[in-house]
């Protein structure tokens, strides 16, 4: 691990607040996952991605925005390693970097589905924009 | 004044290396009344021992202090060695060096000074010791087994083959337990009933062994060797000795709609109901929940078509009284609640169903005759998929699970979907996995028989979900952690390995035997190495799955222990009983009952007696001790506000003399 990659991971940890250590590699999470198919890495990798230090990966990783938050898989693992929360820790320290936003109100409009909730675009705006 | 002997062991480097060992023998010759010190590589060694005898009769000693391990390890040995050599053997005090000094240490500046303080602390209570008789306490030659499934089953009779009376008491109306609603057992795929079912006719007809089906133990009092039990022997409203067990009452009985404990609630049995065909007792119980006359007076339909007239509602529970010397639990165990599991559609969808259930559908015996169909609609199912550790191996404090991981699902799974390739043929069998754990005798060639031979799909990985599709089929998402892909499968019937769990019943039955049980309510053993079928309640043992998940073959092995142990105790005529026992005071006692409150054996008692105090004569309420219930636990003399009680042995003079020794 670079230096800036062990920082990026104290500071994914403490957003985390959980405990990766604990996975199983069960496959719980990823098979409650309604993303899945769109994630790159999936959840249930991300732990043995930070026992191995691969922080770069993570936070360059699609699966952080395609995560939807739902939360079945915190709900579901029987280990309790809150794969939802660490996925959103690793987005969390994406967005707070210095940098652009990953979403703009511009792009917005393309967006926009009949069948979508107005609150879905409003959350999503909030959570991955500075 | 007594003449002390000190004995300080090296315990090759366990204790050497972190404690000076001469530079505390030394240090002992200072101490009062210490006329001999000496330090030794092993002193349990036979060399060791010797040393001892030698110093005994040099130096004339009437007390002996060993620096050396835990107590636990060794006091029966230097006991051994003073009572041969004509020391009383409580006048040996031991000073563990080891486990609380040495170990816990890293170097001698710390390790020694702890070690002399040690060793000044036994001597300073040894001086005060007093020598003690082991007292005596009969032995009942009967033994009590709780449970009627094989564990039980299996301890008694090897009780009984050794000529000691056993009674088993089983909560059910028949023996046999789980094992009787198994289809075939992993890995010799050998009918459980027709191994099972001759063991449960034996148990039946040997002189040695008595049965109590349908009862439950109520209380028990008394202690090791002489157990005094009330057992409730609950109303068949049949009487055992007239029927014969033709079945006509469950034939006619228009109760018909109440769910089969027997087969997992997957049919219906009526009020009053013989389990299965080989049921023993072959004796069948009104269920008075459900049995109409019970309810409304009327009916009294089964009495009427009894050929033998063994229909009694009238019959009342009994209470049974006997004595035992030794108790073994073998209450067994349960599948968890799987309706916890939402996600995975149980009690959701009928074709969503528990392993155990899998195993009804299977047996002969079982609701559909032996026939692999589907709960729903009674089709063959052509596609099944098997979920394992549902329940298993969680997080500690998960709402849903359990902890550890209950062993035998791995084997029984690949058992199921053998016997469904067996039964069904083309059919396909998909086992989700997270790691397949197959150590055993022919254990992990059986599994790979299961993938080899049998084709089944093992896919690692876990269930995000199953629903119910419109047509009936089932659709499982999951994901396979291999081929890194999503999983979506349409499939007949789906089959949850849920966790085992101990049967509920335990938690009141270790209140009545005073046992230990962990967080999961499996029995704590005495030592779970070297007293893996003691429980730590003297005279009381286990076997089977109330002490830990296990199959067949290890819980009959651990039955035979348990039997063994059983047998050692009811083979003795005299039990010694421990002499470290508690002893009132009477000029100092005032009657006030706060020990009798304290004591968690039922130990003490009052008594009225005449006391002569300065010159005064004056009838007073005294506490009495029954030492052969006392365990010398020591909660009386703690709660005694006026110092009355004392624990022979560990007097309050002696606590206050090892303090005042390690304040000095």
């Amino acid at each position: 691990m670079t230096p800036d990659e062990m920082k990026a991971r104290d500071y994914i940890l403490k957003i985390y607040d959980g405990d990766f250590t604990k996975c199983m590699h069960c496959g719980k999470c990823s098979a409650s996952c309604a993303a899945y198919s769109a994630m790159d890495i999936k959840p249930h990798q991300f732990p043995s991605y930070m026992a191995h230090g691969k922080i770069t990966e993570l936070m360059n990783s699609k699966t952080i925005w395609e995560c939807l938050g739902c939360s079945d898989c915190i709900e579901r693992c029987p280990r309790d390693v809150k794969p939802g929360k660490l996925i959103d820790a690793v987005r969390q320290a994406v967005t707070r970097q210095r940098g652009g936003s990953h979403l703009y109100p511009e792009e917005i409009p393309a967006m926009v589905n009949p069948d979508m909730p107005q609150q879905l675009l409003v959350s999503v705006l909030r959570r991955e924009r500075k | 004044m007594q003449r002390i002997g000190v004995f300080v062991c090296h315990c090759g480097t366990n204790i050497a290396a972190t404690v000076d060992v001469s530079k505390v023998a030394e240090a002992a010759k200072h101490e009062p009344g210490v006329v001999y010190a000496v330090d030794y590589t092993f002193m349990c060694s036979e060399a060791g021992q010797d040393l001892i005898a030698q110093a005994i009769k040099d130096y004339g000693l009437t007390a002996i202090v060993v620096c050396s391990c835990s107590p636990r390890m060794h006091e029966a040995t230097f006991r051994k060695v003073a009572e041969e050599n004509g020391v009383n053997p409580y006048m040996v005090e031991i000073a563990n060096i080891r486990e609380q000094c040495s170990w816990v240490h890293k170097d001698m500046e710390e390790g020694t000074p702890k070690a002399i303080t040690l060793m000044k602390t036994a001597v300073a209570k040894v001086n005060l010791d007093s020598p003690l008789q082991d007292g005596e306490a009969p032995v009942t030659k009967r033994a009590l087994v709780i449970g009627g499934g094989i564990a039980g089953i299996q301890t008694a009779l090897d009780i009984a083959d050794c000529g000691y009376k056993v009674d088993i008491v089983e909560k059910d109306q028949t023996i046999g337990g789980r094992m009787a609603q198994l289809d075939k057992t992993f890995p010799t795929l050998d009918c459980s009933s027709c191994i099972l079912t001759p063991r449960m006719t034996e148990v039946n007809q040997h002189p040695n062994i008595r049965l109590f089906t349908y009862s439950e133990v109520q209380e028990v009092s008394g202690f090791v060797g002489n157990f005094d039990v009330k057992i409730l022997k609950k109303s068949r409203s049949v009487r055992e000795k007239d029927c014969t067990g033709c079945g006509v009452c469950m034939t006619k009985c228009p109760s018909k709609k109440i769910p089969n404990e027997f087969n997992r609630g997957l049919n219906f049995r009526t009020a009053i109901n013989i389990p299965f065909a080989q049921a023993i007792p072959n004796v069948p119980v009104i269920d008075k929940e459900h049995c109409i006359h019970f309810k409304t007076g009327k009916c009294g339909i089964c009495a009427k078509v009894c050929p033998s007239h063994a229909v009694d509602y009238e019959i009342k529970d009994e209470v049974i009284e006997e004595k035992y010397g030794a108790i073994v639990v073998a209450t067994g165990f349960n599948q968890i609640d799987l309706h916890k599991f939402g996600e995975l559609g149980y009690g959701v969808s009928k074709n969503v169903i528990s392993s155990l259930e899998y195993e009804r559908i299977m047996s002969a015996t079982g609701p559909t005759g032996g026939h692999i169909v589907r709960p729903s609609d009674g089709k063959e199912p052509k596609d099944i998929v098997f979920i394992q550790c549902v329940g298993s191996r969680c997080a500690p404090g998960d709402k849903r699970g359990k902890t550890y991981c209950s062993k035998i699902c791995c084997m029984y799974t690949a058992k199921q979907s053998i016997m469904t390739c067996d039964h069904i043929p083309g059919a396909k069998c998909h086992v989700f996995y997270i790691d397949v754990r197959t150590p055993g005798k022919l254990f992990d060639e059986f599994y790979r028989r299961a993938v080899e031979q049998y084709g089944v799909d093992y896919i690692k990985g876990n269930v995000g979900k199953v629903t119910e599709l419109p047509n009936g089929k089932l659709r499982v998402h999951g994901a396979d952690l291999l081929d890194q892909k999503e999983i979506e499968l349409d499939t007949d019937m789906v089959v949850l390995a849920g966790a085992i769990e101990p049967n509920p019943g335990i938690r009141p039955l270790a209140t009545k035997l005073t046992l230990s049980i962990d967080n999961d309510n499996f029995l704590n053993e005495a030592h779970a190495k070297l007293h893996p079928v003691e429980a730590a309640t003297a005279g009381v043992f286990m076997a089977g799955t109330v002490q830990g998940p296990k199959d067949i073959p290890e819980t009959v092995a651990q039955a035979g222990a348990a039997a063994v142990k059983a047998v050692a105790l009811l083979a003795k005529d005299k039990l010694k009983t421990n002499p470290c026992v508690a002893q009132p005071d009477e000029l100092y006692c005032n009657g006030c009952s706060v020990c009798a409150n304290v004591c968690p054996y039922g130990a003490i008692t009052y008594i009225e007696k005449e006391v002569r105090d300065h010159g005064l004569r004056e009838t007073r309420r005294l506490a009495q001790v029954n030492p052969s219930l006392c365990k010398g636990c020591g909660a009386c003399t703690v709660a005694c506000p006026s110092g009355a009680m004392n624990l022979k042995g560990f007097t309050n003079r002696q606590i206050m003399a090892e303090v005042d020794s390690v304040c000095q």
